[in-house]
This record gives structure tokens, C-alpha cells and sequence, in this order.
């Protein structure tokens, strides 16, 4: 099984398929999209994905507005945002609209798969949180 | 500020000259006008007085001199009327006459004669041996012949003095006679010479050849000329009285005043120096030209002073104003910069990173079974490596642009500049220790805690810690004297090294962006710049002064804020 089912976007075509082949390479279960629209598309076929590792700076609807879409639609599923450094603010303004963390381009491979890893484990946890207070909740009933 | 160097600048110098001519001219324009105005009316009018008082003199002495001569006429003519013709021609009678004419009316009769039809002297009575005396061609007795009275001109006579007589024609027997009395010519001419008239003025009479009547006064000689032209003009109306102004021989401008006697034979005339008749008018001439000139030099001295003064300040302000331009062009063109390394920094972050992400899937595939017999497996890792190295220049690179334009950290908090040098120095320490630099530090206790942005005080401390240590690098070592104290209101930390120094043509760009002296690859010329915008942004000011072979030294300017000083 994969480490994480991820979701990479970034407007960079040739940077998607580069990180695709690697990170799946690296057992990660990449979904490329390569716009903020198309993100809220892959998001809504794969109810799977965990994580979504987001450029800041796209044409359209740009990495934060992205993310407040994802955010308010999936609020389990994670957000890595990925920035060159002109947008580190925006990065830092993402991380308090509730992003897991960020990144910078370049960034380092091994890195980046541990924070995908740290984010799929959180969404996992909270997966299990919600499981098990549901479960609390049947069982709750049933007594 | 120095006055001689806008001295040589043309449009300072035009300036100036314009500024100075319209303050004289507007100063002299109204002072010349009143000033003139009031001279002329005052020239006129003075005029019009010394005219009227000449007029009134001559009018009276005119009068004066017709009654005396009229009067003298009148005598004579009563005696001649009232005496026989017999008793005329006795001279005992005409002594007993005379007699009395002296004693009882005037003295000024000399003597009195009486001459036949043929010009002899038939009896006389005077102080003169004049019995039988012949007048037949004398000009007098041919005029008095022809008329009833005559009173002739001055002449010298057969006396030889000079005297004038007064004449009464006497029919007797169809034949005429003339009785003659002759008139003390001293007498007379006291008449004329008591009129004085300022210091120069003087009066005197002239018959219609222009001889002298009168002696004329002091040694001045009247000259005819002028007498002349005024007899022929007086020709038209005898009891005008004429003024006219004219030079005489002497080149001396003079007054005349003129009026006929004795029914328009002779003239009175009143002389009198021009200079001297207005000799108030020149002297209010003189004073008000006095302080004309006087209020002139003191215009045009103010003039010249208020306007170089002036432009001094314009000059300065004008410096100013180029100074704070430069500043504006410097600032603007820090910010130019900065916005397009920003731009250039994340366009080209984008492509490096994928770059970099290619060079490590090839890496990825070399772990391959396949690929790990290839001969050039060392060489492809080697080369993969060198391009994420580069990648990871390229990266450095770009941070440094962006930290250019964004601050990675600009919270402004509380900070000890001390505290930050020492930091800086700490982090600096080791690769200073590889160069065999050594850091000395002067800094002054208690210097009052400021607002700054930590990182970015320790971005610049560092930037220019390293930069000296590079420097000293090639040298082979040497120290850095950091020191730090309070001046007024100000911080200043200085940074100096014994270096080999900037070269003077590089000292004036070392703050532009992308300026560097460095190998290509080892600096981006952007640190310097970066302090720059940093200092400048908290209201300081970075300056370097750098002698080659002696060092360099930065010095920052850091002011702090009104109130902190406590």
C-alpha cells in the first residue's frame, strides 16, 4: 500500500510529471492537477486522497483561495503548501488558514515526503478520532 | 556654504544681475520722478520769484529815475517860463537863480546857460569858465533846437567831464533860444548805483548806441552785445519790462532786466549773475543731488548685498533640493531593483526547481539494477550531484534577491544594538578565525534599547562582518575594530578594517545592486544594497570611507526616536 494518496498541484506541467515519477517512485499515490479548479475536481472524484501538496502562486485561482475551497469542502483532507520564496508571506498567511505546513521550491525530496507522511498520518488520526468517537457514539446508543 | 563656487555658475550670476536692476530700477523709478517734480516746480517758481522781484526793482528805480528827470525838467522848464528873456541872458541873474535852484530844491544843478539860435553860449552861471562858449556843433544843441524840451544823453563836454543837461527851447523875437541846465552826473548816478542787488547784481542805463549813461559798476564791463539786443528788443513796447537770460563775454550766465526811460532813449538795466540770483535754487540743487547720490549708493549697495545674499540661498536651496532629488533617484531606483530581482527571483525559482526535481529522477533511475554496471555510473552521479549543488546556488542565490525586496522577518521589536553586534560576531567567528581575522570590539554600555527589526540588524552586521573578513582573506588576515557609541541622538557603529581598501571608482557603486568586486559565483552584489535599503528604511544612514592599503570603514547612522532617550 502506498505511504499516501496524494494530490500534487502546481501550474508547472514538466515540475508535475518530475514529481509524480519520483514521489510514486517513493511509493506515494500520486493524483496531478495543474490548476486550483482542477484540484476541486480530482478532489471531489478520489474521496481517497489525504493530502494535497499546493503551489501558491497559480494563474487563477491562486494556492490560498485554493485552500480555503479545500479546507472548507474536505476539512479532513490535509494541505502542504508548496511556494517559490516571493511568497512565503502567503505561505505563512496559508499555514493560519489552517494548511498543514509549506514548503519551498526547490525542495528537498526526502523532505517533502516526510512532512507528505507527518501530514497523512495526522488526517489518519483525525480519521480515527472521528471513527472512534462515532463509534462511541453507536455504542453509546446501544447501551 | 561656500559663495565662490556659485559665484562662477552663469545663471547664479544672471540672477543676480536681474535681481539688482529690478530693485534699482524700482527703488530709482519713483525716488527720480518725485525728486524731478518736485525740483522742476521748485526751479520754476523760484524762477518766477527772482523775475518778479528783478521786475518790481527795475519798475521802481524806472520810476524813480523818470520822476527825478521830469523833475529836474520841470524845474527848469518853470524857470525858463517864469523869467524874462532878458534876465535869462544876464549871467548875475542866472548865478542868483542857480543860487537858489541849489539852495532851495537840488543841489544836482551844476550850472545853467543860456545859448543863442547859433549855438553861442549868450550867458552862464556855474563853477565852469563857460561864458561864450560855441555849441553850434555839439549833438545836443542841434537836437535841442529842434525840440521844445530835450534832456541828452551823458557826454563829456567841453568841461570834459561827464554830465548830462536838460534843455528848454524860448522863442524870442522868431528866433530860438535853448536854456540849458546841466545836471550833476555824481547826482545822478547815485540814483543807479545804490541799487544792489544780491552780491553781483548791479544796475546801470545805456542810450540807444549802447553807451553808458551811468559808470558802471565795479570792474566788470557790460558787454554791449547783450545790451544792444536788448535795446532793439525793447523797441516795441516802451514801459514793458524786459527779462532775458544771456551770457556775457566773460562766458558768465547772467540775468538782464530791462526797461525804457526818458521816452524809450535810454535803458535801465539791472544785471545780476545768474549763479548768484539763484543761488538758493542751486544750493536745494546741490543738497537734494547730494542725497540722491547718497540714497543711490545706498539703494545700490543694498541692491547688490540683498540680491547676492538672496541668491546664496536660492543657490543653497537649489543644492538641496538636487541632494534630496538624488536621494529620490537613489531610493526609487533601490526600489526598481528590488521589485525586478523579486520578479526574477520567483520566475526563476520555478524553473530551477524543476531543474533540480529532473536531475534527481535521473538519480532515482541510476539506483536501477541496469544502470548500476554502467562504466559512467560514477561520472552520471557526479555530474547529477553538481547540478543539485547548482540548483542549490541558484536557490541561495534567489533568497538573497527576494530578502532584497521582502524581509523574510521585519517585526519590529525591542533591541539592544550590542547585543545584535555580538550575535553577529558569534555567527561570524568561525569563518573569521579561518581568515586569521581578529574582531575587536569598543562598544559603549548602555545604549538606549531601539526599535528594530532584529534579522534585519543582524542581516547588515553580518553582511558587513563578512565582507571585511572576505576582504582580509587575500591579505592574510587583520582585524576589525567594531565600536559603538551614542552621539546626540543618534547611534553610530563603526566597522573598520585594516583591509587593502576600495578602489575609489567602486566606493561610489558599492551600494548598487549587483555590484560586486568578488569572483563571478561567490557574491551576488546584493548585500550591501540590501543593508542600504535596511538602514535607510529605519531612518539611518550607512556611509563607507575606504583609503586603499589602509582599510575601510562602514559607518552606521541609527537615530533614535524622540523620547527614548530616557
Amino acid at each position: 500500500m502506498a505511504i499516501a494518496k496524494v494530490l500534487l498541484v502546481d501550474d508547472e506541467i514538466p515540475f508535475v510529471e518530475t514529481m509524480t515519477k519520483r514521489l510514486t517512485k517513493r511509493d506515494l499515490d500520486i493524483t496531478p492537477a495543474f490548476s486550483g479548479n482542477e484540484a476541486l475536481k480530482r478532489l471531489k472524484e478520489n474521496d481517497n486522497i489525504e493530502v494535497v501538496i499546493l503551489d501558491v502562486k497559480m494563474p487563477g485561482m491562486d494556492g490560498i483561495e485554493a485552500l480555503q475551497e479545500i479546507r472548507k469542502r474536505y476539512p479532513l483532507v490535509e494541505v502542504i503548501m508548496l511556494t517559490g520564496h516571493a511568497t512565503v508571506e502567503s505561505a505563512i498567511d496559508g499555514m493560519k488558514r489552517g494548511a498543514f505546513d509549506y514548503l519551498m521550491k526547490p525542495c528537498d525530496i526526502d523532505h517533502l515526503i516526510s512532512k507528505v507522511s507527518e501530514a497523512a498520518a495526522k488526517k489518519r488520526q483525525h480519521e480515527n478520532k472521528i471513527i472512534e468517537a462515532r463509534m462511541k457514539e453507536i455504542t453509546g446508543r446501544r447501551v | 556654504m561656500n559663495p565662490g563656487s556659485h559665484k562662477k555658475d552663469p545663471y547664479y550670476n544672471s540672477l543676480t544681475r536681474k535681481m539688482i536692476l529690478t530693485v534699482i530700477s524700482v527703488s530709482f523709478t519713483p525716488m527720480i520722478l518725485v525728486s524731478g517734480a518736485i525740483l522742476y516746480q521748485f526751479h520754476f517758481s523760484y524762477h518766477e520769484k527772482v523775475r518778479a522781484h528783478l521786475e518790481e526793482l527795475v519798475k521802481k528805480h524806472k520810476q524813480n529815475i523818470d520822476y527825478f528827470l521830469n523833475e529836474k525838467l520841470g524845474d527848469i522848464r518853470f524857470l525858463a517860463q517864469n523869467s524874462e528873456f532878458e534876465n535869462l541872458c544876464q549871467e548875475s541873474y542866472l548865478e542868483h537863480q542857480l543860487a537858489t535852484l541849489q539852495q532851495e530844491l537840488d543841489p544836482v544843478f551844476v550850472d545853467l546857460g543860456m545859448v543863442n539860435a547859433k549855438g553861442r553860449q549868450i550867458a552862464y552861471a556855474g563853477p565852469f569858465k563857460l561864458g561864450k562858449a560855441q555849441y553850434s556843433d555839439a549833438e545836443w544843441f542841434k537836437q535841442a533846437i529842434k525840440s521844445q524840451y530835450f534832456i541828452s544823453d551823458v557826454f563829456l563836454g567841453l568841461r570834459g567831464l561827464p554830465h548830462f543837461i536838460v534843455t528848454v527851447r524860448k522863442t524870442f523875437q522868431k528866433e530860438h533860444w535853448v536854456f540849458r541846465a546841466t545836471i550833476d552826473f555824481m547826482a545822478f548816478n547815485n540814483l543807479v548805483e545804490n541799487v544792489r542787488i544780491g552780491k553781483t547784481g548791479f544796475a546801470f542805463i545805456v542810450n540807444k548806441e549802447g553807451k553808458c549813461q551811468t559808470k558802471p559798476c565795479l570792474d566788470i564791463i557790460p558787454s554791449k552785445s547783450n545790451y544792444m539786443s536788448l535795446l532793439q528788443n525793447g523797441k516795441r513796447d516802451i514801459d514793458k519790462i524786459y527779462i532775458v537770460e544771456a551770457v556775457d563775454d566773460f562766458g558768465k550766465k547772467n540775468i538782464y532786466a530791462s526797461a525804457f526811460l526818458k521816452s524809450g532813449n535810454w535803458m535801465l538795466i539791472c544785471q545780476q549773475n545768474k549763479s548768484d540770483a539763484y543761488s538758493d535754487l542751486y544750493r536745494a540743487k546741490k543738497v537734494a543731488g547730494l542725497i540722491f547720490l547718497l540714497g543711490g549708493v545706498g539703494i545700490i549697495t543694498m541692491a547688490i548685498l540683498l540680491s547676492r545674499r538672496m541668491v546664496s540661498h536660492i543657490a543653497l536651496a537649489d543644492r538641496e533640493k538636487d541632494m534630496m532629488n538624488q536621494q529620490v533617484i537613489e531610493t526609487g531606483k533601490l526600489a526598481t531593483v528590488g521589485e525586478l530581482a523579486a520578479g526574477i527571483a520567483h520566475e526563476i525559482n520555478n524553473p530551477v526547481a524543476i531543474m533540480v526535481e529532473e536531475a534527481g529522477w535521473i538519480q532515482d533511475l541510476l539506483e536501477e539494477e541496469e544502470f548500476q554496471e554502467g562504466e559512467n555510473l560514477e561520472e552520471f552521479q557526479r555530474a547529477l550531484k553538481q547540478i543539485n549543488t547548482q540548483g542549490k546556488r541558484c536557490k541561495e542565490i534567489t533568497h538573497k534577491l527576494l530578502s532584497f525586496a521582502r524581509k523574510t522577518d521585519s517585526r519590529i521589536q525591542v533591541v539592544q544594538m550590542n547585543d545584535l553586534i555580538d550575535e553577529a560576531i558569534g555567527l561570524a567567528e568561525q569563518s573569521a578565525k579561518y581568515s586569521k581575522v581578529v574582531i575587536n570590539t569598543n562598544l559603549e554600555e548602555n545604549l538606549p534599547f531601539i526599535q528594530a527589526s532584529q534579522t534585519e540588524m543582524q542581516q547588515v552586521f553580518l553582511n558587513l562582518i563578512n565582507n571585511a573578513v572576505d576582504a582580509m582573506d587575500s591579505k592574510g588576515g587583520g582585524t576589525i575594530d567594531i565600536t559603538s557609541r551614542l552621539e546626540e541622538e543618534n547611534i553610530l557603529i563603526n566597522f573598520a578594517d585594516n583591509g587593502p581598501g576600495i578602489h575609489r571608482n567602486n566606493l561610489a557603486r558599492i551600494f548598487d545592486p549587483f555590484f560586486t568586486t568578488k569572483p563571478v559565483g561567490k557574491g551576488t552584489g546584493l548585500g550591501l544594497s540590501i543593508c542600504y535599503g535596511i538602514i535607510k528604511k529605519m531612518g539611518g544612514e550607512i556611509d563607507v570611507k575606504s583609503v586603499i592599503d589602509e582599510g575601510t570603514t562602514f559607518s552606521i547612522r541609527i537615530p533614535i526616536p524622540k523620547g527614548r532617550l530616557n
